[in-house]
């Protein structure tokens, strides 16, 4: 019983990896909070539910779900982040929640706002005790697969290491000749199309689809990326699969209405008692953020 | 006037004060999106009070004010260690919180709601808009909204010429608590039923959506944006259902084209025929 919770939240978890390192790949690289995240992801799944349906294989879904996330990420910093960068971090951030009220309007006018439903994907397989489905572990695998190759992205390619620059330091970088315009608007592109991914997973894993999944889910990644540390993206790594965890084993022993309690309880302490996060680093380096 | 106007005039009424709730705090340069939670904390408690211990409203709306300006002050205090996109994070981590407790709430209906109350008119809900929103707009003439503002500009500064920022952001904090309590069991006793639903995360956006279209410098602002916000989409009816589209575009126009809302002092000036300030 025990094996099977740690299971399920596991894959729980590897979904929250993935968008927490979405949000932070625009926090910790930018400073700001994009709330739209949270509405790319409802719209990743989505769309990789949409095709799923058409008869479409997985990878096309979950292709399909990661550009047209990215793609609404494009629109969202060229029109919300862009004019806005040299405001206070605030404003920035309420443009984006702006454009999460109208993604989430778009997707209850197109898609009504009764759960969409699909057979459970895959077949389920028997492991002693632990009853684990085909989709679980699509979930993990992609999410390692991801995860890897956003580990490669930042710390190996130039542009990572010109992401890196920005994040330390904007002005020096630009002195430098990084181009920063260029590499916000590819911050914003990772972050959308691993938070695309991560709504078809969690959509194919489940089931089932609202437009509330990103209020739902989404909203929680902001406690996963804090927990782990907003200015380290790698915090999310560890806070994904414990809050994961966490939380499919309060729903088994505590209650499934406790849950987000739990879960934001945590993160409103990690605030305060260690707002660097979980694997952040000594508070000197924190800069003005915090 | 028509009983459908008057339930929408009942309802700008709530929005105002929530509006306000957020506006007292935005004006120490604190951005809460977390008052939907007070505004639940209200409803509940006046609700509680009215139904169960049969207290008078306006003694129920006051205790419940009191209460939450209280816990705002808690909330506060160790919020006081956290800024711009750390705050808001935080506010909606507590939000969440005070949303789930009601959830798991049993003694008041939990998930089901609670209902029994009185149900009050559109009269006695702006009797309380109105005056709150004239009691801010006297407090904006008061040495303690320069220092409120002075908080906002910079709190260092603030702090080396003597003033006491910790008490100002406290207090900003306890008394935007106490307007939302109000607008919580406004709203409560003018529906006749709340759930924990009611007082989520899209709550507290809206609220913030009314300071920030209607005008984030002046008090009327957030009359302009809860007004605009609800009798809006009774002019957008052949796209009632992409009202939430529009205001979520309309934020962000605003955002980019004219950042302290629709309304400031000097359109206020324009609009009384008084000449600029040299």
């Amino acid at each position: 019983m025990l094996m099977q919770q740690l299971v399920n939240g596991l894959t729980l978890g590897a979904v929250y990896t993935l968008l927490a390192l979405s949000y932070s790949l625009v926090m910790g690289i930018l400073g700001i909070l994009n709330l739209a995240i949270a509405e790319l992801f409802m719209i990743g799944g989505f769309i990789g539910f949409t095709l799923i349906d058409a008869g479409y294989p997985l990878p096309v879904a979950v292709l399909g779900g990661m550009t047209g996330a990215a793609l609404i990420a494009i629109i969202v910093e060229k029109i919300g982040y862009q004019p806005l960068r040299d405001a206070p971090l605030v404003t920035p951030m309420l443009s984006t929640l702006g454009f999460s009220i109208i993604l989430q309007n778009i997707a209850t006018n197109i898609w009504g706002s009764d759960p969409l439903q699909l057979p459970i994907f895959g077949e389920q397989f028997e492991i002693g005790p632990v009853r684990i489905g085909e989709m679980q572990l699509i979930v993990l695998g992609a999410t390692v697969v991801l995860v890897a190759l956003t580990a490669y992205i930042v710390q190996k390619t130039p542009m990572g290491r010109a992401l890196r620059a920005v994040a330390e330091n904007r002005d020096v970088a630009r002195i430098l000749g990084v181009s920063a315009d260029r590499l916000m608007m590819m911050a914003f592109i990772l972050s959308g199309a691993l938070a695309g991914v991560a709504g078809v997973l969690i959509a194919l894993h489940y089931g089932a689809i609202t437009p509330y999944l990103g209020v739902e889910i989404g909203l929680k990644a902001i406690a996963v990326m804090v927990i782990g540390g907003t200015t380290r993206i790698w915090g999310a790594l560890v806070a994904g699969p414990l809050i994961g965890i966490a939380e499919v084993l309060t729903v088994a022993y505590g209650g499934s209405q406790i849950r987000d309690f739990v879960v934001y309880g945590f993160m409103i302490l990690i605030l305060l008692l260690r707002p660097q996060g979980l694997l952040g680093g000594a508070r000197s380096d924190q800069g003005q953020r915090v | 006037m028509s009983t459908y106007y008057a339930s929408l005039l009942a309802e700008s009424g709530v929005l105002l004060l929530g509006a306000l709730s957020v506006y007292i705090i935005l004006a120490t340069g604190q951005l809460s999106l977390g008052n939907g939670a007070f505004m639940g904390i209200g409803a509940y408690l006046s609700s509680w009070l009215t139904v169960t211990m049969n207290v008078p409203l306006t003694l129920a709306l006051v205790i419940s004010a009191i209460v939450a300006g209280v816990m705002g002050a808690i909330v506060a205090f160790p919020a006081l260690r956290l800024k711009g996109i750390y705050l808001a994070m935080a506010t909606v981590g507590f939000g969440e919180m005070v949303r789930s407790f009601f959830l798991n709430f049993d003694t008041m209906g939990g998930s089901g709601g609670f209902r029994g109350m009185q149900h009050i008119g559109v009269g006695y809900i702006w009797l309380w808009a109105g005056g709150i929103l004239i009691a801010v707009m006297l407090l904006e003439r008061s040495r303690v909204w320069l220092e409120m503002q002075a908080v906002h500009d910079d709190e260092t500064a603030a702090g080396l010429i003597g003033l006491n920022t910790v008490v100002t952001k406290i207090g900003a904090f306890a008394a935007g608590a106490a307007v939302a309590a109000i607008s919580g069991g406004l709203f409560a006793h003018h529906n006749v039923y709340i759930e924990p639903a009611n007082f989520g995360f899209e709550r507290s956006v809206e609220f913030v959506l009314a300071v920030i279209l209607g005008g984030s410098t002046v008090a009327p602002g957030s009359l302009v944006g809860s007004l605009l916000l609800i009798f809006l989409p009774e002019f957008l009816r052949p796209i009632a259902d992409w009202r939430l589209a529009a205001f979520g575009s309309l934020l962000v126009l605003v955002l980019l084209v004219r950042r302290q809302g629709i309304l400031d002092r000097s359109l206020i000036r324009t609009l009384t025929f008084r000449r600029a300030a040299a």
